[in-house]
């Protein structure tokens, strides 16, 4: 009899669903604005964060020479654009360089826009690269091949700015598009 | 002891222990919060800088999907701290919720090591899940 009392005490209770708000990215608090970085564009305008004030910008770091990482997020970004429909207009994908011995303005926008078009991306000067890569904690780590060639290891996560400059949510590498859409339908109504 | 006797004591005992274990195995587990919350002190940095081997977070954190699964870091240090995919600022909060069972390597920069890992467990839904989850709920809250 125990058991049957505790039994029939144990239904199982509604599950609480989550705030349509609720993010799938990390996301920070209070927003700051995202950090500045002065860059060359690969459509050969200027790069930076002010550039794209007034749309949603998804922010990320690679290199052309990529082989896995660089080419899923950049795939996951395009698809996820693609399912916005006519909202994508109102999202830019900014890809900053990790690799500025390889990459040029050139380089850049033929690899990015074997994804998507409308991708930007920025290259610079070592200096000028450092110092974005400070503002934003990114972590570049050089691995020299057998052959004499290298490749690179690095930061992947992806950065979410608002349409105001705020830097508000950080998603990390792995997420499906479909993740990147319902954070980018919060960040575009707000 | 008459076996007559034996039984008249062990049986409630029994009932009991059954009833304790048919909870723990099939109530609902209710979390007030879903966030597991950590703080990078004040003057982490600046101790670290001096040579303290300050180690204020764990190497590793265990989430459960469903049940705490979201994990909080307040940077009260007076620098940014690099946490996991991204950089707080000094004051800055940061929210990561996870939804896959996995075990996740990031980047800290508040470890001497300079690496945490989280391991996120599945949801437990079946009654030997919510058992072992209860019992070692149990056993690191009355172990400190």
């Amino acid at each position: 009899m125990l058991l049957g009392v505790t039994l029939v005490g144990a239904a199982e209770p509604p599950r609480l669903t989550p705030p349509d708000d609720l993010f799938k990215a990390g996301t920070l608090s209070p927003v700051m604005p995202a950090p500045e970085v002065a860059l060359v564009g690969s459509d050969g305008k200027p790069f930076s964060i002010a550039r794209f004030r007034g749309k949603v910008v998804l922010l990320a770091f690679g290199f052309s020479n990529c082989g896995e990482v660089c080419p899923i997020t950049l795939a996951t970004l395009a698809g996820a654009r693609r399912k916005l429909g006519a909202d994508a207009a109102d999202v830019q994908v900014a890809y900053v360089t990790v690799d500025p011995e390889r990459d040029n303005a050139a380089q850049m926008k033929k690899f990015l826009g074997s994804f998507d078009p409308t991708f930007v991306g920025g290259v610079g000067t070592r200096a000028q690269l450092e110092a974005a890569y400070t503002s934003y904690g990114i972590s570049v780590n050089k691995v020299t091949q057998p052959d004499g060639s290298y490749t690179l290891g690095h930061s992947s996560s992806i950065y979410m700015i608002d349409r105001a400059g705020g830097l508000r949510a950080v998603m990390p590498y792995g997420h499906p598009a479909d993740d990147f859409v319902h954070d980018l339908k919060i960040l575009l109504r707000s | 002891m008459s076996t007559r006797k034996f039984w008249i004591l062990a049986t409630p005992l029994l009932g009991a222990a059954l009833a304790a274990l048919g909870w723990a195995g099939f109530a609902p587990i209710q979390v007030s919060s879903h966030e597991e919350v950590f703080e990078i002190p004040k003057g982490t940095w600046a101790r670290r800088r001096a040579g303290d081997q300050v180690e204020i977070l764990p190497e590793r954190i265990r989430l459960t999907v469903g049940l705490n699964d979201v994990l909080v870091i307040h940077n009260l240090d007076d620098v940014p701290q690099t946490f996991g995919p991204t950089i707080m600022m000094p004051g800055q909060s940061f929210s990561l919720p996870f939804e896959r069972a996995a075990s996740y390597q990031f980047i800290c920069t508040a470890h001497a090591s300079g690496q945490l890992t989280i391991d996120v467990e599945p949801e437990p839904t079946t009654p030997w899940s919510r058992i072992h989850w209860r019992a070692r709920e149990w056993w690191e809250k009355h172990k400190k």
